[in-house]
C-alpha cells in the first residue's frame, strides 16, 4: 500500500529551544483513518502543523505526498497543499467572503470550472445542511455551522489527505455528528486518508482507524 | 457603505499628494512664464566708444540673445540749444555708442554679473549698465514665492504618505487573515494578493478621476483665470493629457508600492 507520509527522526520545535516532537518514526497509509490523541501541550496540532509546511521540520524528514518538507521550496508547497483539505478548531473562514465563496476556495485555486465549482458547492451545502444559509458571511452562522462550513471546504476539491484539528471540540452533539460522518464518508467513499487531532475518539465509529499517542515528544501506535 | 469607506482612506491620502503635485507644477510654470515676462522686458545697457559688431557681442556669451543700437537722437535734441547743424553734427560723432543687449532668459544675479564681466572684456567696451539692484529685489521675491510654495507642498507630500503608511499598517491587519488563510489551501502569491492589487488599482483609478474633475474645474473656472490675468501670468493651469498622465502614473505607482509593500511584508502565520 502506497505511503501518504512518512516521518524519519522527525524533530518538531518553534524555536531552538525546546523539542516538541522528538525524533519520531512513523508513516501512514494512503486511505487510512487516523485518530492523533495527546495531552495538551503534548504536540498534536503542531506534529499536524508540520504536515501541511506551516512548521518545517528542525531535524530529519518528513515526506507528505511524495513532497519533502524538509527545506521546501514555497511553489512546491503550494502544490501539496492544493491537495489537502485542512479543518481548523478555529474555523478560519475567510470573513468578507460568504460561505458559498468559502467553500470554493480551494476549487478555484485549483482552476475548476465555474461550472464544476458551482455544481460542487451546491452539492457539498446539501452535505452539510446548510444550503439556505448559502449567502451568509461566517459572522452570521453559529459556531457548528461555521465548522460545517469548514467541512465542506476541506472536501471541495477531492483533497488526498485531510487534516482536522480538534473538528468537533466545543460543537453541538447534532454539528460533531455531522461532522464524523463526513470525514467517514470521505474515507470508505473517496478513499482519502484523514487524520485527526483529538481529545476524545467517538465510541461508535464506522471505520476502521488507527490511534497514533503522543507523549513527552515521542510518537507511538496505540494497539 | 463599508465598501466606500475601504476606498475613502486611501483616495483621500492619494488625492492629497495630486494635489500637492499639481499646485508645485502651477507654481513653476507661473514662476518661468513670469520669469519670461521680465526676460523681455529686461536688458543691459552697452556703453562704447566705437561701433560694436552684432556678431561679437551675441557670441561673447551664451546667454545673449540680441543687440540692438539705441539712436543717440533723443540726447543729442535735449543738448539742441542754438547749435548749429554742423556742430550737432559733429557732436553726434564724437557721443559714444549706447547698445540694448537682450538676453535669452531672465538671469540670475549671478549670472549677471558673468554676462557684464564677459562684455567689459571687450576692451571697446567702456561702461555696462546692468540694473543689478531693482532686479536683485524682483528675482528674491520671485524665488522666495517659488520656495514658500514649494515647501508647502513638500510638506503636503510628507504628512500624506505618512498617512499613506500608517494606511499600510490597516490594510495590512485587513488582509493579512485572508491572505494566510488562502495560502493554507495552496494559492499562490499573485493570487492571495489579487483582491489587494485590484483594490489598489481601482483607488488610484478612482483618485485619478477625481484629480482630473478638480483640477479640469479649477482650469476653467473664471475666478482662478482672473487671478492669473491680474498678475499678466497667461499658463495651461491643468493639461488634461500631459498633467493628467502624470497625476494619474504618480497615483498608479504609490498605491501599487502600497500593496506590494503589504505582500512582501505579510509572514504566514504559524
Amino acid at each position: 500500500m502506497d505511503k501518504v507520509i512518512i516521518a524519519n527522526n522527525l524533530s518538531l520545535s518553534y524555536s531552538n529551544d525546546e523539542t516538541i516532537i522528538n525524533k519520531a518514526n512513523f508513516s501512514i497509509n494512503s486511505g487510512s483513518f487516523i485518530f492523533i490523541t495527546g495531552a495538551s501541550g503534548s504536540g498534536k496540532s503542531t506534529l499536524l502543523k508540520s504536515l501541511y509546511g506551516a512548521l518545517k521540520p528542525k531535524e530529519g524528514s518528513l515526506i507528505v505526498g511524495g513532497v519533502e518538507l524538509r527545506g521546501v521550496s514555497g511553489s512546491k508547497l503550494n502544490f501539496l497543499r492544493r491537495h489537502i483539505g485542512i479543518v481548523f478548531q478555529d474555523y478560519k473562514l475567510v470573513k468578507e467572503w460568504t460561505i458559498e465563496k468559502n467553500i470554493m476556495l480551494p476549487l478555484i485555486i485549483n482552476g475548476y470550472e465555474k461550472s464544476i465549482t458551482q455544481n460542487q458547492v451546491e452539492s457539498l451545502l446539501k452535505h452539510v445542511r446548510l444550503k439556505h444559509q448559502a449567502g451568509k458571511y461566517p459572522m452570521e452562522l453559529s459556531g457548528g455551522e461555521q465548522q460545517r462550513v469548514a467541512m465542506a471546504r476541506a472536501l471541495s476539491h477531492n483533497p488526498i489527505l485531510i487534516l482536522a484539528d480538534e473538528p468537533t471540540g466545543n460543537l453541538d452533539d447534532y454539528s460533531s455528528q455531522l461532522i464524523w460522518n463526513l470525514l467517514e464518508g470521505a474515507n470508505t467513499q473517496l478513499k482519502t486518508t484523514v487524520i485527526v487531532v483529538t481529545h476524545h475518539i467517538p465510541e461508535a465509529m464506522g471505520v476502521a482507524y488507527k490511534h497514533f499517542h503522543i507523549e513527552f515528544g515521542s510518537i507511538h501506535e496505540v494497539n | 457603505m463599508k465598501s466606500i469607506k475601504n476606498h475613502l482612506s486611501l483616495v483621500i491620502a492619494l488625492l492629497s499628494i495630486l494635489f500637492s503635485i499639481q499646485i508645485f507644477t502651477i507654481v513653476d510654470r507661473s514662476v518661468t512664464a513670469y520669469k519670461d515676462n521680465l526676460a523681455t522686458n529686461y536688458s543691459l545697457v552697452v556703453v562704447s566708444n566705437s561701433v560694436l559688431s552684432d556678431k561679437a557681442i551675441v557670441e561673447a556669451d551664451e546667454r545673449i540673445n540680441a543687440m540692438m543700437e539705441l539712436s543717440p537722437d533723443d540726447v543729442i535734441q535735449r543738448l539742441n540749444t542754438g547749435m548749429s547743424s554742423k556742430n550737432m553734427e559733429l557732436l553726434k560723432h564724437t557721443l559714444p555708442k549706447f547698445y540694448k543687449v537682450k538676453l535669452k532668459h531672465y538671469p540670475s544675479p549671478g549670472e549677471i554679473d558673468s554676462v557684464t564681466k564677459k562684455l567689459l572684456s571687450n576692451k571697446t567696451v567702456s561702461k555696462v549698465e546692468n540694473f543689478s539692484q531693482s532686479h536683485d529685489t524682483t528675482y528674491k521675491l520671485l524665488l522666495l514665492f517659488k520656495n514658500v510654495v514649494s515647501l508647502f507642498a513638500v510638506s503636503i507630500f510628507v504628512i500624506t504618505t505618512l498617512l499613506i503608511f500608517k494606511e499600510l499598517r490597516i490594510w495590512q491587519f485587513k488582509h493579512s487573515e485572508r491572505m494566510s488563510i488562502m495560502a493554507l489551501f495552496g494559492a499562490p502569491t499573485w493570487l492571495r494578493s489579487a483582491v489587494l492589487f485590484r483594490l489598489a488599482i481601482v483607488d488610484a483609478l478612482i483618485t485619478s478621476a477625481v484629480a482630473f474633475g478638480l483640477f479640469a474645474y479649477m482650469s476653467s473656472s473664471e475666478w482662478v483665470l482672473k487671478q492669473f490675468q491680474d498678475i499678466g501670468i497667461h499658463i495651461v493651469l491643468f493639461d488634461p493629457l500631459y498633467d493628467f498622465a502624470m497625476l494619474a502614473g504618480v497615483a498608479m505607482f504609490l498605491s501599487i508600492l502600497l500593496a506590494t509593500l503589504i505582500v512582501l511584508g505579510h509572514k504566514e502565520e504559524v
